[in-house]
């Protein structure tokens, strides 16, 4: 097979300054982009938990009443989802210009296609909410519903991921020939069921919470489950979920291009998996303890899992600074050097052109001429407007008609398109010297 | 030219953007700005109307928990994506122009977030506790004054949008001074806010009228009240609403204006602009007509007319929308970048060197005759394709061809030779032809053949991109290398 050799662009960057200091919308950039990332997990783990729950609850009405209670709660993570996805947007705009555009484009109709996918997905989780009653007796139509919302919810983070690492790549770009090339590329999958299993993870410890809250009336709500039930529940899905990230995590790293791999890299992932071994010890004496013990720790949990998602958020970061900062090095003094240049042919073509003064008046008639009026006439047949043997039959006589009709044209012939006006654009002298032109050219 | 550049060759990009937005602009006004205040103040009339021992008035508060519903669920999903989709479609279509906006109005958007999630967070809070607040005349009071601090930040999230477009559409100022309050203080700050606040508050009254005959059976009490109510509230600023819009229309600067009838798509100006007063002068006299009925005589008011003042009423708006969208021409950001994305500055090195010489993205860095209309659909592609299409709408032998006549003969080399070279000037929509003289051949060449193949030009995104060997990796260090090199003779030379 042949391999064609394509080369690695170097781009321009936009040529302004950053709006502030680098450091600064590095931190904004970590700290939005975690907390959009969080509510994302919410909305796509609810949303799973909810078709879970539901499944199972055609069989024990409790757990349908549980997938009620979760799918409320998705309605509301998702606002917040958009909303805090803005932030990390305008920011990774800002900092990685021509890479996350390059990335977009490239991707196009599947990264426009999110709007609509979204808000097709948004619009099923209300009409699921709402129709919970209407559809009691019809659950798999209910149940249909929320599964087509999650099937658009696991679909969309494929997308951003795609995009995301296809931005780290430049010496892929020119390969890319659409969303799917992209898609195919190594570590998509392997950082997509990362993020999938960090969304499950997530939601476990927001049920747990969620359904142990002072004000949450569980006991009205429900009839055999127990707050505990619940919650054990909750917790084995967070432990499950932590644990299999550190498959997944090793996987991640193993198929990360080694070009942005590095100490600083590895040390922040490693640590970060370390902080979440407490929380991994707590959880399961939770499960396995008494049930009145099940809150024990939860502060604990919460707090070490965050620092560990923290972390890989950073190292997320890192791996991108080590992987583009080479080629930003040289995006940057090319663009430079392009403004440079640029400068020096203006400069060049400002420079006074010679001989303009000492031409005469019919010259500068044919030079006006040329310039205005060549696009849509010519001497002796119709190009856009009627030739100028034609003018000349109307205006040999009439001058100042000729030039009145240049500086505010009106609409003459049938089929013409409507001639521009110049009145603004041509001085008096100019227009004498144009009509002359225009009336005794031979 | 430094980005891949995506391209719909049969819907046209701007097309795409002018969808998307106007969509937004119209639920945003519609639903949100003019909305929540309307349903905060109903809301509070229940409480006001409401039997002494009642809270507010039950019935009427459910009327109104509807109408909010509907708000709810469209701004939350359709409102808040095509906001995301403005986003989105912009940095797809005009990657280079959105991008330098960024770096510049970086925190006018940021302010803008933060008040929009706080909009969000009280948009939630105002519809998700309402029936909760229902139980005690306290935690209603609370909640409608809730409503109103929504009703605050729904508008100030608009009131910094506007000035960011203002701010793009102000010729001058970019060049001069390219910071955060000139979006405020620019000449067209204000028109555009006097319109269009009061233009938000019609449209929610319409729609307004529009649900309660939705939500309420004909002859019901309520239904009377609400009508009459509403009817007041439309009344009160359709005034202020025609007023905006002839103010705003005659503050857009001269050279817009100039453009503005062209602004709207088609050849034929006047027509269209006819059409825009039209509509502007029928769909007021509409509502109007509306209002005054709905509050001397409420009972006669059906739901079929009020769809229909619905329908005009947005359309009121979608007009002014589009022209908006399409009077920067030809630049995108005033006097600094053309629609094409090019800065107006670089135009003489692109004119010396030619375009595709620093286009990141071509496969022909250099027009030979061998690579004549593959060179030229690269320049089509740089220097057209962010309007025109080959095959859709504005397609460029459609557009060629009606100039000439609409005869469909071949067209002459020369002819279009000369007319894209002064094509700024005879029509000032355009920005000027960027590149060499042999780039214009080749980009005659190109329309040519596209006027006999009907071949499709497809963008970045389903045929990837080439990458343009002057402005790859190798290039690069081949040409930084011998600068350096240069760099140490030069200093050996001093030493010497
Ligand atoms: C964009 C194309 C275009 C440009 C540029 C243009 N014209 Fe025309 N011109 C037309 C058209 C089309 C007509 C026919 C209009 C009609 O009859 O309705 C026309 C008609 C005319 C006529 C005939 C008027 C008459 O009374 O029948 C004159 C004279 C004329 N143009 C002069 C000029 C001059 C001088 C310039 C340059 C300053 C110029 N035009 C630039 C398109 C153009
Ligand atoms: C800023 C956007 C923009 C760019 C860039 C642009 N055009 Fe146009 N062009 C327009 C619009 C708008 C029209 C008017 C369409 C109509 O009237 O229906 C138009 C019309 C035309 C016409 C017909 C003019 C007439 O008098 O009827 C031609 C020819 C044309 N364009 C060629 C080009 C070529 C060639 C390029 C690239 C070198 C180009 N345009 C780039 C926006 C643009």
């Amino acid at each position: 097979m042949l391999l064609l050799q394509t080369s690695i662009p170097v781009p321009k960057d936009i040529p302004l300054p950053f709006p502030a200091p680098e450091w600064f919308l590095v931190t904004i950039l970590i700290i939005s982009f975690l907390v959009h990332i969080v509510f994302v997990n919410l909305m796509l783990g609810g949303s799973l938990l909810t078709l879970w729950c539901q499944i199972k609850g055609i069989k024990n009405k409790e757990y349908d009443t549980l997938a009620h209670e979760i799918a409320k709660t998705i309605t509301v993570n998702k606002s917040l989802a958009v909303v805090m996805g803005i932030a990390p947007l305008l920011t990774i705009n800002t900092l990685y210009t021509v890479f996350f555009y390059t990335a977009n484009s490239l991707t196009g109709l599947m990264w426009i296609a999110i709007i609509p996918l979204v808000t097709v997905a948004f619009l099923l989780t209300y009409l699921h909410k709402y129709t919970w009653n209407t559809f009691s007796n019809n659950k798999p139509i209910h149940i249909l519903i929320i599964a087509f919302a999650c099937i658009i919810f696991m679909i969309i983070p494929l997308v951003f991921f795609t995009n995301v690492n296809l931005m780290l790549f430049p010496e892929k770009w020119g390969t890319i020939k659409g969303f799917m090339s992209a898609l195919l590329l190594p570590n998509v999958f392997p950082r997509y069921l990362h993020f999938i299993f960090a969304s499950l993870a997530v939601t476990g410890l927001f049920l747990f919470w969620y359904v142990g809250r002072k004000n949450y009336d569980f006991e009205s709500i429900f009839n055999q489950l127990t707050r505990y039930e619940v919650k054990k529940k909750a917790y084995s899905l967070v432990l499950a979920a932590s644990v299999s990230q550190f498959i997944i995590g090793p996987i991640v790293l193993l198929t990360l291009p080694s070009k942005g791999l590095g100490w600083n890299l590895i040390l922040v992932i490693f640590t970060g998996a370390i902080i979440s071994l407490p929380a991994i010890f707590y959880m399961y004496k939770a499960i396995v303890g008494k049930p009145e013990n099940i809150n024990k720790n939860f502060k604990i949990v919460v707090i070490c899992l965050t620092i560990t998602v923290v972390f890989m958020g950073s190292g997320r970061h890192i791996y991108r600074a080590n992987t583009l900062n080479p080629h930003i090095k040289m995006i940057s003094e090319k663009t430079q050097s392009f403004i440079k240049e640029s400068e020096i042919a203006r400069q060049e073509s400002a420079k006074p052109q010679t001989a303009v003064s000492d031409k005469t008046d019919s010259n500068k008639g044919l030079e006006i001429f040329e310039q205005n009026c060549a696009a849509c006439h010519a001497k002796d047949e119709k190009v856009v407007g009627p030739p100028i043997r034609e003018m000349q039959t109307i205006y040999s006589n009439n001058p100042s008609g000729l030039k009145a009709w240049i500086k505010a044209p009106g609409k003459k012939r049938e089929g013409y398109p409507q001639m521009p006006a110049f009145a603004n654009k041509l001085s008096d002298s100019e227009l004498n010297q144009l009509s002359n032109y225009i009336l005794t050219i031979k | 030219m430094d980005i891949p550049l995506f391209h719909l060759d049969w819907l046209n990009n701007r097309m795409l953007i002018a969808i998307i937005a106007t969509l937004h602009a119209l639920i945003n006004h519609s639903l949100a700005v003019g909305f929540m205040p309307l349903v905060t103040w109903l809301e509070n009339k229940g409480v006001v109307n409401s039997n002494p021992h009642e809270i507010t008035d039950p019935k009427w508060d459910k009327m109104v928990y509807k109408m909010m519903w509907t708000a709810f669920i469209i701004t939350t999903t359709i409102g808040a994506m095509t906001g995301v989709g403005i986003w989105f479609s912009v940095s797809l279509v005009s990657p280079n122009s959105i991008a330098s906006l960024i770096r510049v109005f970086y925190f006018a958007w940021f302010v803008e977030w933060l008040v929009f999630v706080t909009e969000v967070v009280l948009i939630l809070i105002y519809f998700l506790t309402w029936k909760n607040a229902n139980k005690t005349l306290k935690a209603k009071t609370r909640h409608i004054k809730f409503g109103w601090y929504l009703s605050v930040f729904s508008w100030v999230t608009m009131a910094i949008i506007v000035s960011i477009l203002g701010f793009m559409m102000d010729p001058g100022n970019w060049n001069n001074e390219q910071s955060l309050i000139n979006g405020f203080t620019n000449p067209l700050y204000l028109p555009q806010l006097l319109y269009r606040t009061p233009l938000a508050m019609v449209l929610a009254g319409t729609l307004g009228l529009f649900l309660v005959s939705v939500f309420t059976n004909k002859g019901d009490t309520i239904r009377i009240k609400a009508f009459r109510y509403i009817g007041k509230w439309i009344l009160c600023w359709l005034p202020f609403a025609v007023a905006g819009a002839v103010y705003y229309f005659n503050v857009i600067p001269k050279t817009m204006l100039a453009n503005l009838q062209v602004a709207i798509g088609t050849q034929s100006f006047q027509q269209w602009y006819d059409i825009m007063w039209k509509v502007i002068v029928g769909s007021s006299i509409i509502i109007l007509i509306t209002a005054i009925i709905t509050v001397w005589k409420p009972q006669i008011m059906k739901s079929y007319f009020l769809a229909i003042t619905l329908v005009f009423a947005l359309g009121f708006m979608g007009l002014f929308e589009r022209v908006r969208e399409f009077i920067r021409k030809p630049y995108i950001i005033s006097e600094y970048m053309y629609s094409n994305l090019l800065r107006e500055e670089d135009y003489p090195l692109y004119k010396k060197d030619g375009i595709l010489k620093w286009a990141t993205y071509n496969s022909t860095p250099t027009v030979t005759n061998e690579n004549k209309v593959e060179a030229g659909r690269n320049v089509f592609m740089l220097a057209c394709s962010r309007c025109h299409t080959t095959q859709g709408i504005n397609s460029i032998t459609y557009v060629f061809d009606r100039m000439y006549g609409n005869t469909g003969k071949p067209f002459k080399e020369d002819m279009m030779k000369s007319y894209i070279k002064n094509m700024h000037k005879s029509r000032e929509y355009m920005p000027p032809f960027p590149g060499n003289d042999l780039e214009l051949d080749a980009l005659v060449a190109y329309i040519k053949q596209l006027q006999v193949t009907n071949e499709v030009l497809e963008g970045a995104q389903e045929v990837g991109v080439a990458i343009n060997k002057d402005q790859s990796v190798e290039a690069f260090k081949s040409q930084f290398a011998n600068k350096e090199t240069q760099n140490e003779s030069q200093n050996n030379l001093v030493k010497k």
